[in-house]
């Protein structure tokens, strides 16, 4: 059972309700896919993943990100279930999409750059650590149906 | 992973944009470090005081990012460049090589919070390969 303190609680809650997840979700994905472009293994069906360029101007990409987005979502609600919350997405990523867990942590990564950049100077060290330990949590779970 | 003469020319022009605050984003970075990586606190059990933004966090924050920064100006030449520093790490510091990858998140981190138009996933990857390589380098000494 994970614990979360009051500031780690305001913080999560607080952030994500600053943001565009459309947008967010794009600039995270996509990112993730330049700097880590091995990360696009997963995404045969995406077409044109030739440069950065085309990355981000890809609306599939787009598109996904905002998917990514809103599934996070479900574990801001739900801040203290969820492994629970996330026990079929793990099922998915694991049995049918075959995504190395290890791929959860250079996503959460570049999430993380992405918030910095927009929050700038309200994301300070302590709002970074309640963030990246929310992302860790997430990562957790949706590797815990692995096998 | 080796840096190609794009990521090397990407390196050079970010350092000359954001290399006069490298004091500051030094201080960030360590600053962040210690906080949300608390293992890295186990290195720095002489200072005072741990917090981001104490007296020791500043001062060795520009230690460290002025040794980036010298690596930035010796970009063609990594491994002599950072020989020395090789060598007190491994010998004297024995930090493990794993930290070398969270102060380097956490210099991304900081520079994308700083800079976010100049910071851009092509400017990111860049400079990902190239602390990359600085850390590689740096544990060179090790074993």
């Amino acid at each position: 059972m994970v614990e979360w303190t009051d500031f780690e609680r305001a913080t999560i809650q607080n952030i994500f309700s600053k943001l565009d997840y459309e947008s967010v979700g794009h600039n995270a994905l996509g990112r993730c896919l330049v700097v880590y472009p091995w990360t696009q293994r997963y995404f045969g069906k995406f077409g044109n993943l030739y440069n950065a360029a085309a990355i981000m101007g890809n609306p599939m990409v787009a598109a996904h990100g905002a998917v990514v987005l809103h599934g996070l979502d479900r574990a801001v609600k739900n801040m203290d279930d969820i492994k629970a919350t996330y026990a079929e997405l793990s099922v998915l990523h694991s049995e049918k999409l075959h995504v190395d867990p290890d791929n959860f942590r250079l996503l959460a990564d570049c999430l993380t750059i992405v918030v910095a950049a927009k929050l700038g100077a309200s994301f300070t060290a302590d709002v970074q650590a309640a963030f990246q330990k929310f992302l860790a949590v997430v990562a957790s779970a949706l590797r815990r149906q692995y096998h | 992973m080796s840096l190609t003469v794009h990521d090397i020319s990407v390196v050079k022009a970010l350092w000359a944009k954001i290399g006069s605050r490298a004091d500051e984003i030094g201080a960030e970075a360590l600053g962040r470090m210690l906080t949300v990586y608390p293992q890295s606190k186990t290195y720095f059990s002489h200072w005072a005081d741990l917090s981001p933004g104490s007296a020791p966090v500043k001062k060795h924050g520009k230690v460290i990012m002025a040794a980036v920064s010298d690596a930035v100006a010796h970009i063609d030449d990594l491994p002599t460049a950072l020989s020395h520093l090789s060598e007190l790490h491994a010998n004297k510091l024995r930090v493990d090589p794993a930290n070398f990858k969270i102060l380097a998140h956490n210099i991304i981190v900081t520079v994308g919070m700083l800079f976010p138009a100049d910071f851009t996933p092509e400017v990111h990857v860049s400079l990902d390969k190239f602390l990359q390589n600085l850390a590689w380098c740096l544990a060179e000494r090790y074993r």
